[in-house]
């Protein structure tokens, strides 16, 4: 269980232009929980995932999994047993490495990386089936350097390489927004096909509304560092697009755009 | 035939100096001022164990130990201290150079009457014909195992961590590992280097001279680009090859200028407006823009 107890992030504190984001900000992920956070921007939802994920410092409250608080836990250590998906296709992965070169250091992720030879050639075939079941075609390219891909083949990589070795959590920020409709759809079954089988507590911030409302058992709308909407069990399955588009509307003019 | 024998001499004494400055300069993204000092560094505890009557053998480790002291400093003032990678470096070089003057004992110390790894017995024994080579023998074996080494590490789990880090520290993070940890490794391993480069030249001139590191992050960055990106057509040359072959290359021409009547008062602003040029025209700073597509 992640929980977020009383959280408070104020951005540019003790100049006139301080803003409290997060005011006393409390959430509660049980294990193996799916859930999509959508929102307008500056709603919080990054700021919420780099809070978890340790990326940003925070004012006050606490980050707790499992009933341990990981609240002073640097980021590298968090991570250990997170999986982070970013926006940007190219921080997943290692551009002037080959795709092999790229698999096997994620592979090595939560074991020592000490003198012993990186690239495990008994296991190239392991990772080429992993990629195949991709449909891009990377399975053949396993030489080829990563920066030579295209966005939505080294985001299927950087989602495959987070979630290769055993972790409890999976991050994904807004990670099929630089991609192509097809592509991104590729990516979010891809998703929902690592999700269930590898039973991940995860979270997927997303633009995309019908992603919301398709995938996982959870919705978070946030609004000014609120949550604005938290449904799931039964309200959950009926839920359709059109509601949330009608109460993020709302929002917005409340807000006056 | 002598110019090309002490071209290849001192092109095999700067190749180790660059192999270090390609893992800070190329692999880390890391502009390493240390280096200015780490080099003489290197010279004045050769110095000072030579004239000690220590077997010449022995400094080679001694003064790659002593270089990746000056690097871990320099790491942990960039890292831990969050200075500026280009301050972090001038802080260490400034300081260095009075912990170098104090190492060595004077500002100029000669060794021509001491034993060198180019001078002792075992030498005196080989026949008259095969004397003359022996330095570059001699050097050419260091390289070489520093070359070996040096690719053997790159495909260590360790070596491919390195690698990441400066193509991308996010990535170190998602991997559970503290992309600083890994800067400061990395900048240890290349000031041992250059502090390596530094010993042999010491004993290879035979004398210590404090302004001896001066440019010399500029030589070899000259070394580094001129290898990588003259030899980029050869894919098959590993970049460690290029850096070894783009010393020589550069030290080549360099004696050539020289020979050809260039005054040696005016060599440092040729090197810096070719350096300028191969940059510019090489498309060095593509690899930034491309890291971003």
């Amino acid at each position: 269980m992640l929980e977020l107890k009383n959280i408070v992030k104020i951005y540019q504190g003790g100049t006139v232009n301080e803003t409290c984001l997060f005011n006393e900000f409390n959430l509660t992920i049980p294990d193996k929980q799916f859930v999509c956070v959508v929102g307008s921007n500056g709603s919080g939802k990054t700021s919420l995932l780099n809070i978890i994920c340790g990326s940003i410092p925070i004012e006050d409250g606490a980050i707790i999994i499992g009933g341990k608080s990981i609240t002073a836990m640097p980021e590298h250590k968090r991570l250990r047993r997170i999986g982070r998906v970013y926006q940007d296709p190219s921080r997943g992965t290692c551009p002037s490495m080959t795709i092999l070169e790229n698999m096997s250091m994620a592979d090595n992720k939560g074991k020592p990386f000490n003198l012993m030879p990186c690239v495990n050639r008994k296991k190239a075939d392991e990772y080429r089936a992993m990629l195949a079941q991709l449909g891009l075609g990377l399975e053949d390219k396993m030489g080829v350097m990563v920066g030579n891909l295209s966005g939505g083949q080294r985001q299927a990589m950087a989602l495959l390489m987070s979630t290769m070795t055993p972790i409890e959590f999976l991050i994904l920020d807004e990670h099929t927004a630089a991609l192509d409709p097809k592509t991104a759809e590729i990516i979010m079954e891809l998703t929902g096909k690592i999700v269930a089988q590898k039973q991940l507590t995860t979270i997927m911030v997303t633009h995309n509304l019908r992603y919301a409302v398709e995938y996982g058992d959870r919705l978070l709308m946030m609004h000014q560092g609120h949550l604005e909407l938290d449904i799931s069990g039964e309200k959950r399955k009926g839920l359709k697009v059109e509601h949330l588009l009608e109460r993020f509307n709302a929002i917005s003019i409340e807000c006056g755009n | 035939m002598n110019l090309l024998l002490s071209v290849l001499e001192q092109g095999l004494i700067y190749a180790v100096l660059a192999l270090g400055v390609y893992i800070t300069f190329r692999i880390l993204d890391f502009p390493d001022m240390t280096v200015d000092s780490s080099f003489p560094l290197g010279a004045a505890v050769t110095a000072l164990m030579i004239q000690a009557g220590i077997a010449p053998l022995l400094t080679l480790p001694v003064s790659m130990l002593a270089g990746a002291l000056a690097g871990v400093l320099t790491g942990v003032i960039h890292v831990k201290l969050k200075v500026r990678d280009l301050l972090s470096g001038i802080i260490v070089m400034t300081g260095l150079y009075s912990v170098n003057l104090h190492v060595a004992g004077r500002a100029n110390v000669q060794l021509f009457s001491f034993n060198t790894i180019f001078k002792n017995d075992m030498i005196s024994a080989l026949p008259a014909g095969i004397q003359p080579y022996a330095p570059v023998i001699i050097l050419a074996l260091i390289t070489i195992i520093a070359k070996i080494l040096m690719d053997a590490y790159l495909a260590t789990r360790s070596g491919f961590l390195l690698r990441a880090t400066g193509d991308n520290p996010t990535l170190v993070a998602t991997l559970a590992k503290d992309a600083g940890m890994v800067k400061i490794l990395g900048l240890s391993i290349a000031n041992a280097l250059v502090s390596l480069s530094g010993c042999i030249m010491c004993q290879y001139q035979r004398y210590f001279d404090i302004s001896m590191g001066t440019g010399t992050l500029v030589l070899a960055v000259a070394s580094v680009i001129v290898g990588t990106q003259l030899l980029r057509g050869l894919r098959f040359l590993r970049a460690t090859t290029a850096v070894v072959l783009g010393s020589i290359i550069y030290k080549g021409c360099v004696a050539l200028a020289l020979d050809m009547g260039l005054s040696p008062f005016d060599l440092k602003l040729v090197t810096a407006a070719l350096l300028l040029v191969i940059i510019v025209v090489g498309g060095h700073n593509r690899k930034k823009v491309k890291r971003h597509a």
